[in-house]
């Protein structure tokens, strides 16, 4: 019997899988051999994990009902500025933690800007550390996702559908019931949960603005147990509650979670006939206002703030940018290595369950797979001497899950129109690849890549495990500053990982498009 | 010659069976309703479409389970017959080798192929320059250097107007008398049949007929074809 040809073969994807898969379980196995039977959770472990539950609800539900209105508003008004708006709501995934909370800071810190206009006012000031900037943090990432994803939502409801309500004159009411309600029940289950999850493995905001018994993500935690005790069962057992907790929440709402997608578009708005009164009107502005000054006030204040303190920064910061590039550059590559392949392998079946696979990423926390990794490596070698080449691998699976998000479903298509061509020529193996397929994808390539180099960039995850004195990324040197109250040199480091995040973003991106162009 | 022996393809409810042998160097026109397995037929002697049984053999050589690339045949599709991201003469020298690592000689055959379809001077042109016509001879100039002795057509040229068409048509009769090429051409239009082919294999209510002598058929057609014909 003749089989279906397959021109893209399969095992170079099931090597990938099979060596993600590895990654996570070989950290899994280090974890295990340091766990003691007899040690359990302590009270203040205990704490950590309800923290970590707790913030990740909060955020979760703030940003996704903001999201709401946001959204609804972008989807039904036209503007000056509004697709530059919605190119804006991306940025949040690729800008570094650190350089956020740098921002967030000059907004919502001791003598930020929003306390000064408290103050004017006579109102008691907020203060950003603890629970609620954890959660102000969580809620400046996500708003945007959660926006983005609502939107996509908006703007997959028939023309039709507002055309039907205009003619029928729908009260807004009405409207909303008809029309909204329903899309809103289907679309924000899944948003609200991805966020969760995303929310629960939580580290470097936590770090920065969080800490102490009362805030303490089990992130953080398995850190605290690292560096400051150096108590490697307790963050093994720590570790394990953390793959428990994010791993079984993934596995849950992987039923939910809709389709992710990162990349451009959607700044083609509906022709719409409602929300026309100037109530509806004054609400939407006032929401897209306040969400756009949400946004840009913390990512002016970090540029404003960087150029006043460039000049004070000092030697290191620029070694250590040199660091994260070349951790940038491993990352991109061994993310190309495995996300092709597996985009091959997941593309050529029908049903989408080999991309579990891929959310192992997002599930299996980055300190949960450092912990492992670092107790594996520390009885043959120094695991100071591997920091960023461990940073680059463990940043590379992190992107795993989005990019495969970005790269297969063009990949199907790419196989669906010209499979069968390939075939009948006899195109197969890395033929295919240079010929057909990296053409056809150069752009998602790209984009994917621009992706996981600029969250590697800015990634302060694995690194504050394994790195020494001598050794650091641009992010952990901008945190040692931090913490050495050295504000205004941090804030010139923020600057140049917001550039160079942005930048290695950017070039790859464009590299992508240039290619398919020519 | 092609021989098809006890082939049976099921698509869920879809099922065709055949059963026939094709004479090297003749043109068969495949005809039928739409979505009575033409398509399907094809691509199963291509080996696109998984078999539930049956036997493929060429020249005694038994092809049932050779990947599509190695079958003594090429296949001009209904539509994505050229990578849009490849020039014309890529797109043609994949023909001869897929790893596009062509010598001199292979240059100087697939530039030959080119101007026998009058296209010598669009070679450095990607397809999207190129009108559907000229992108039609792209595709017929890569079936030239890949010299297979059985040509089968999907209807390639069904978005083409009737006067290209033809002329598309015309050019193919040349090409396959000059190569020697067995033809086995899917056409929805009775025009066709009379002027190009000498066989016909009817598709219909699940069987492709082995092939009759296409004048006699045309002007004696058993009762499914003439409800067919119309």
């Amino acid at each position: 019997m003749a089989q279906r040809a397959d021109p893209v073969k399969r095992h170079l994807g099931l090597t990938a899988a099979v060596f993600t898969v590895a990654v996570v379980v070989l950290a899994a196995v280090g974890i295990a051999t340091r766990i003691e039977p007899a040690s359990g959770l302590g009270p203040g472990d205990w704490a950590a994990v309800r923290f970590t539950v707790h913030q990740a609800l909060w955020s979760a539900g703030i940003s996704v009902l903001l999201a709401i209105p946001v959204a609804r508003a972008l989807a039904r008004r036209q503007f000056f500025g509004r697709g530059a708006l919605v190119t804006v709501l991306g940025a949040p995934f690729i800008l570094p933690v650190v350089v956020a909370v740098m921002g967030l800071l000059a907004v919502f810190g001791r003598n930020g800007w929003a306390n000064v206009a408290l103050d004017f006012f006579g109102l008691p000031p907020v203060s950003i550390y603890g629970f609620h900037g954890v959660v102000l943090a969580h809620v400046f990432f996500n708003l945007p996702l959660a926006t983005r994803l609502l939107l996509q939502g908006w703007q997959s409801v028939p023309a039709e559908r507002f055309r039907l309500a205009a003619q029928v004159r729908l009260t807004p009411w009405a409207m909303f019931r008809a029309v909204e309600w329903p899309l809103i029940r289907q679309i924000v289950p899944g948003v609200a949960a991805l966020i969760f999850v995303i929310c629960l493995t939580s580290f470097a905001v936590a770090l920065t603005l969080g800490g102490g018994p009362r805030a303490t993500t089990i992130e953080l935690a398995i850190y605290q147990a690292f560096r400051f005790d150096f108590d490697l069962g307790r963050a093994a057992l720590l570790s394990l509650t953390q793959l428990v907790l994010a791993g079984g929440a993934a596995l849950l709402a992987l039923w939910i979670i809709p389709m992710i997608s990162v990349g451009g578009g959607q700044d083609r708005p509906l022709a719409r006939w409602d929300g026309r009164t100037v109530s509806q009107r004054g609400l939407d502005v006032l929401f897209v206002g306040l969400a756009a000054c949400f946004l840009l006030l913390p990512l002016f204040a970090v540029v404003l703030r960087g150029l006043i303190g460039m000049p004070l920064v000092p030697q290191v910061v620029w070694q250590a940018t040199g660091a994260s590039f070349i951790v940038a550059v491993i990352s991109v590559l061994v993310l190309c290595l495995l996300a092709l392949p597996m985009a091959g392998w997941i593309a050529s079946k029908r049903s989408g369950g080999v991309e579990a696979v891929g959310l192992l990423g997002l599930s299996a926390s980055p300190l949960m797979i450092g912990t492992g990794w670092f107790i594996l490596i520390n009885p043959v070698m120094n695991p100071a001497d591997l920091a960023l080449p461990v940073t680059a691998l463990i940043n590379a699976l992190m992107a795993l899950p989005f990019c495969l998000r970005i790269l297969v479903p063009h990949l199907r298509d790419t196989m669906q129109d010209f499979g069968r061509l390939s075939a009948a020529l006899g195109l197969r193996g890395w033929p295919l690849w240079r010929w057909v397929v990296l053409p056809r994808l150069a752009p998602q390539i790209g984009f994917a890549a621009g992706l996981t180099g600029a969250l590697s960039m800015g990634d302060l995850g694995v690194i504050a495990l394994f790195a020494d004195a001598d050794r650091a990324t641009l992010p952990l040197q901008m945190y040692r500053l931090m913490g050495a109250y050295q504000m205004e040199a941090a804030a010139g480091a923020a600057l140049i990982l917001l550039v160079s995040a942005l930048g290695i973003f950017w070039t790859c991106d464009a590299m992508g498009r240039r290619y398919a162009s020519n | 010659m092609l021989r098809i022996e006890g082939l049976e393809i099921v698509q869920g409810a879809f099922c065709l069976t055949a059963n026939m042998t094709l004479e090297v160097g003749l043109k068969y026109a495949v005809i039928g309703p739409s979505g009575a397995g033409k398509s399907t037929f094809l691509g199963a002697l291509c080996g696109f479409v998984p078999l539930r049984a049956g036997r493929l053999f060429w020249e005694g050589q038994e092809i049932t389970d050779q990947d599509p690339g190695r079958r003594p045949m090429t296949m001009l599709f209904q539509d994505n017959n050229l990578f849009p991201h490849l020039t014309v003469l890529q797109n043609v020298g994949l023909g001869i080798r897929p790893d596009l690592r062509l010598n001199t000689a292979e240059k100087t055959q697939v530039e030959a192929a080119l101007s026998r379809v009058g296209l010598a001077d669009q070679m450095i042109k990607k397809p999207g320059a190129l009108s559907g016509g000229q992108q039609s001879r792209v595709a017929l100039a890569r079936v030239l250097v890949q010299a297979r002795p059985l040509l089968l057509l999907d209807e390639p040229f069904a978005a083409l107007g009737p006067a290209l068409r033809n002329e598309m048509l015309d050019l193919v009769q040349d090409l396959v008398a000059e190569t020697g090429a067995t033809l086995i051409m899917v056409t929805h239009a009775p025009d066709d049949v009379r002027r190009i082919a000498d066989q016909v294999i009817f598709v219909g209510s699940g069987r492709a007929e082995a092939p009759k002598p296409a004048a006699e058929l045309m002007d004696n057609p058993p009762p499914e074809l003439r409800a067919y014909l119309g």
